[in-house]
């Protein structure tokens, strides 16, 4: 093979931000003093923070060097399954940092705000329409946010009707948020496993819905990558018995322009703005997590709305049956600004081609690992796939030294031991923005790793050895938490 | 499209590998009754350059600082930005990465996120502090639900003046769990009633806000005393952070829990969101605290390294009995404030907070020797609540079109403080503009 | 992991099929994980101990277990009072795995029925079970 693209550059050690630095320095440019001292209860006052002091240059080195020791998508091609982590595109950054934007007070009078809202109401009808459903909220702050919402939603809407319903299905390839949100809300969370074939027959839905609960959450396409095609009897089963249908859109990057999740049976869904819509991570958030819901829900939705009156864009938070508020404003705004960036810049077709490409992406990446990986699901897959490490059982070699070994060869690893029900899980989402080359690569890279393995499985073990750190002693970690300098 | 590299050959090829004809092949497991007809009505796909015209018109049309003199806080706050912050924070090692979940190339994230921890445990003086939460309100939400887990209690006291948008917050995360929340009231010098607090059986939490929602500094010590004395967790909330750069911070003074808003330090006011949920407690309850944690830990050759760690809390592992179903949290936001905080230095901080402090008093002075009423006599830090009348309405409006905003109106949330306005003033509010303000609300 | 021919698992102790083991000391009864739950779980970093006083029946959950990255419940093995909790797990969580019958125990129950414990397994019942379970 070609060579390797993961090499040693120079890496420079930096030391903890409080072991810099002098008293005396500053790393701001203080304002001018324009005003006198005002006479101040002593009582109250202290002494300040023991921060370090530090000078611009400080700073700007120690962060410099820190960046430096991570890994992102503008790194390189990070296949992390269920995470959606395309390319970022630049020209987005600008957009949430115009002046109009990134200045402006949440409390501004509408008629000052014109922009914001037109821009937030204006993201809310592209969402309606890639999914299909009647209304929009933007508030929920991340993925999880918009379940919890979602699960409020559905807990407002049986309450309105007079109904207390406890459980709520929750199939087993279902993200581990699932059942933390739906607790949140005081559901009791019931599993259903999936089929030989990896997704939910419609049987094992009607043998435990009932009128006890409150409707199920579903990912589709499902974690295994694979479409939930009995989505639709599901749903009517559900619908039947008086429940409602959640639907986790967290990857929806597999069908938009293809699946109208409106008709599917989905009553509401949330999707990630940070993961289907460009936004970027920032190393774990800020995201956001719209949810989108059925004309049914749409009186429970957050307060306050964006509604648009003639041609003034106006926030109403009079919708009496409201969930009420799940953050102080009206969500990441900033986010939102990339995330529509996105969807204008691509349009109709362009967010179709981006679906196609990237359930493209990752067949072909099934197609030529599936001889060098176990593939316990051997069917057309959407826009990722989960392999194991059974192969590997009899060197001893795990998926996680195949991920840290993948490090060495310059790519960040898949989603690993996730879905839990593929034991030793190895999840790979390229996404649509890698090339054909880039993913040959990769390819190439994981079945030399699978050659190595034969070979010298030490190696694998010992990986990485070219990051800056080596494998961590998480045991110590949490034996004994240093959680503060 | 220049996000999508794949040429016509590329596909082929491709297809061709998986043994498909067509792409539309690709998606023959979707029964056809769940697919969309026609195209998405959506607009056509812009280019980088009309987009940047439709945006820059669209933020034009906002009402913004400098153009604009803004006079509100009320939860954001316009502090200054750095410029090294903002550059930083745009290095895309840090922006276009994910969770730090495989710690051997996310040290940068890793480490910057325990420095963060350290810094804001110094500020708050507290134990220790998570990784972030999404904003000060869903953070107060989850302080109360941490005290309900720990003491096993279902009641929790709220001053009413904690920002009404966190109550509001707060309703909405503990209805489902049907747990009873008393509203504490306030008193005529503007802090909170905590006389109530001992009559109360069955509490989990008194919370309060300070500097509380108009701008009043609370009596922390004696709350942490009438909230322990019940068995109940004294949780702190707080929208404006800078006031610990100059006031004695809660840990030293009994609360439990401290959480936040931490837009002040280093975060765009961006209409409200992103924000920074800062979240820090004492060290025995740890492990009931949500949201992640970054430890110190060595690796295999024995150097200093970072890792997630006390993950067994989240919801990844415990699923429905996890601590909280958090996730994705505000890490670049939490980035950012650590950015801004270590640029300020503790010098520069208390520096800082203490200009903010007589800016705010300049502009209260004047409007006392204006002739208007200032109702609550408390100490406040940046904000302060002014009896405008009730005919003031007019005056804002012709302020407005002056490009002035005379604060905010208190009458939405106590209608018995209609003509009050809280104003806002930090670093950024120059003498003259204020000045402008005094002489405009005189005539 | 483990073989489980290579699991110690010794016959002065009951164990129960949620793989606690229980052992009668003079009326009392000491209760811990045996070999092949603290070898399933990994290393051990966290125990959640119940109350002292606390009233259990037979099968409820007394406490946790932590390893980085699994939570598992352990259950009672027999019905009665906790006696007793073994407080250097709280320092040194690693007992368990390391000596799980002797400075590893959990915690130590009067049991309601004394003669209880003789419901549960002993190794070569619960080795059976074991087997089953591959």
């Amino acid at each position: 093979m070609k060579e390797p693209q993961g090499t040693s550059g120079l890496i420079l050690n930096e030391p903890l931000l409080w072991e810099k630095g002098k008293k005396g320095r500053c790393g701001f440019s203080m304002p001018r003093r324009d005003v006198v001292p005002s006479p101040l209860d002593e009582g109250l006052t202290g002494d300040g923070p023991d921060f370090p002091d530090l000078s611009e240059v400080d700073v700007v080195r120690h962060y410099t060097r820190l960046s430096q020791w991570n890994f992102g998508v503008d790194t390189g091609m990070y296949p992390l399954g269920s995470c959606t982590m395309k390319y970022n595109p630049k020209i987005n950054e600008r957009e949430a940092s115009l002046p109009g934007f990134a200045g402006a007070h949440p409390l501004l009078p509408p008629d000052l705000s014109q922009g914001a809202l037109e821009l937030m109401y204006r993201l809310e009808q592209y969402l309606a329409e890639i999914t299909g459903m009647d209304a929009v909220t933007l508030q929920p702050a991340a993925g999880a946010h918009g379940e919890l919402t979602g699960m409020l939603l559905i807990h407002a809407y049986h309450k309105s009707r007079g109904s207390h319903r406890l459980k709520i299905i929750v199939p087993d390839t279902a993200h581990g948020t699932n059942p933390a949100s739906a607790a949140l809300c005081g559901f009791h969370p019931v599993a259903v496993k999936s089929g030989e074939d990896g997704i939910i027959p419609a049987e094992a839905i009607t043998a435990i819905m009932d009128e006890d609960t409150a409707g199920i959450m579903i990912t589709n396409p499902n974690t295994l990558g694979l479409f939930e095609e009995n989505i639709r009897e599901i749903a009517e089963v559900v619908h039947s018995k008086g429940g409602l249908v959640y639907g986790d859109g967290a990857n929806m990057n597999a069908v938009m322009g293809i699946v109208q999740m409106g008709k599917i049976g989905f009553d509401v869904m949330h999707l990630n703005l940070h993961k289907t819509f460009s936004t970027p991570h920032g190393g774990g958030g800020p995201g956001s997590g719209p949810v989108c819901v059925k004309d049914i829900l749409e009186p429970f939705l957050p307060v306050p709305r964006v509604i648009k009156k003639g041609d003034e864009y106006l926030l109403s938070g009079d919708f009496p049956e409201s969930i009420g508020k799940l953050q102080a404003f009206y969500g990441n705004f900033g986010v939102m600004i990339k995330a529509c960036s996105y969807i204008m810049s691509m349009g109709s077709e362009g967010l179709k081609r981006a679906s196609q490409l990237a359930v493209l992406n990752a067949n072909y990446i099934k197609e030529h690992l599936k001889d060098s990986l176990y593939l316990p699901y051997d069917r057309a897959c959407m826009h990722e796939c989960v392999f194991s490490d059974r192969l590997q059982e009899a060197e001893k070699i795990t998926t996680l030294d195949m991920a840290k070994r993948l490090m060495d060869y310059g790519f960040h690893p898949p989603t690993i031991y996730f879905p839990l029900v593929v034991h030793g899980a190895m999840m790979i989402e390229p996404t649509e923005t890698e090339s054909k080359e880039d993913i040959d690569r990769f390819i190439e890279a994981l079945k030399s790793i699978v050659a190595e393995a034969g070979k010298d499985p030490d190696l694998l073990r010992r990986a990485p050895t070219r990051p800056k750190v080596r494998r961590l002693d998480e045991t110590a970690a949490a034996r004994k938490p240093r959680l503060t300098g | 499209m220049r996000y999508l590299p794949h040429t016509e050959e590329d596909v082929s090829s491709m297809l061709r590998a998986v043994g498909a004809k067509d792409i539309n092949d690709l998606f023959s497991m979707i029964p056809g009754n769940c697919k969309i007809e026609n195209n998405l009505k959506l607009p056509e796909g812009l280019t980088e350059w009309e987009l940047n015209t439709l945006m820059d018109s669209l933020s034009k049309n906002m009402a913004v600082s400098p153009a604009y003199k803004i006079f509100m806080g009320a939860g954001s706050y316009n502090h200054y930005i750095p410029e090294s912050v903002s550059y930083l924070l745009g290095r895309s090692e840090f922006s276009t990465a994910y969770t730090p979940y495989q710690p051997e190339i996310s040290q940068g994230t890793l480490q910057a996120i325990y420095e963060y921890q350290t810094l804001v445990t110094r500020l708050l003086g507290m134990e220790v502090a998570n990784a972030s939460m999404y904003d000060g309100a869903s953070a107060l939400a989850e302080a109360l639900l941490m005290a309900i887990r720990v003491t096993k209690r279902k009641k929790v006291a709220i001053s009413k003046l904690i920002h009404p948008y966190y109550r509001d917050t707060v309703r909405t995360y503990l209805e489902p769990g049907n747990y009873e929340i008393v509203e504490l009231p306030r008193l005529e010098d503007g802090k909170t009633d905590i006389s109530g607090v001992a009559g109360m059986d069955d509490l989990a939490a008194v919370a309060i806000q300070s500097p509380n929602f108009f701008g009043c500094i609370e009596d922390l010590r004696s709350t942490g005393e009438v909230a322990h004395k019940s068995g109940a967790l004294f949780v702190l909330s707080f929208t404006e952070p800078m006031a610990y750069g100059l006031f004695k911070n809660p840990g030293c003074q009994g609360a439990d829990i401290v959480c936040g808003e931490g837009q002040s330090l280093g975060i765009p006011q961006s209409f409200g969101g992103p924000g920074l949920g800062m979240f820090a407690c004492r060290m025995k309850h740890v492990r009931n605290m949500p949201g992640r944690l970054v430890g110190k830990t060595t690796d295999m050759d024995g150097k200093p390294g970072f890792v997630l760690t006390l993950a067994t809390r989240e919801q990844h592992i415990r699923r429905e009995k996890a601590k909280s179903n958090i996730c994705t949290n505000n890490s670049l936001c939490a980035l950012a404030s650590a950015m801004y905080m270590a640029s300020l230095g503790g010098t520069g901080i208390r520096e800082l907070a203490c200009l903010n402090y007589d800016k705010a008093e300049y502009l209260k002075r004047g409007l006392k020797e204006a002739g208007f009423y200032i109702p609550f006599s408390s100490p406040t830090f940046n904000e302060f609540v002014v009896n405008f009348g009730e005919n003031f309405k007019d005056t804002y409006k012709k302020l407005m079109e002056q490009r002035i905003i005379a604060g905010v109106s208190l009458a939405t949330w106590y209608p018995e403080l209609s003509g009050h306005y809280l104003l806002c003033v930090t670093e950024t509010m120059g003498r003259e503009d204020m000045d402008t303000l005094i002489k405009e609300v005189r005539s | 992991m483990k073989e489980i021919e290579e699991l110690f698992l010794p016959d002065n102790v009951r164990y129960a099929e949620t793989h606690e083991w229980a052992r009668d000391d003079d009326g009392n009864v000491t209760v811990g994980i045996n070999d092949y739950a603290q070898d399933q779980l990994g290393d051990i970093v966290f125990v959640e101990l119940p109350e002292v006083g606390a009233t259990l029946d037979k099968g409820e959950e007394f406490g946790t277990l932590e390893s980085v990255k699994a939570v598992s419940e352990i259950y009672m093995p027999v019905s009665g009072e906790i006696t007793a909790i073994n407080e250097a797990l709280e320092e040194a969580p690693e007992l368990v795995n390391q000596e799980p019958y002797n400075r590893g125990w959990i915690i130590e129950v009067k049991p309601d029925d004394p003669d209880e414990i003789n419901t549960l397994m002993d190794n070569n019942e619960y080795i059976e079970t074991l087997k089953g379970d591959e």
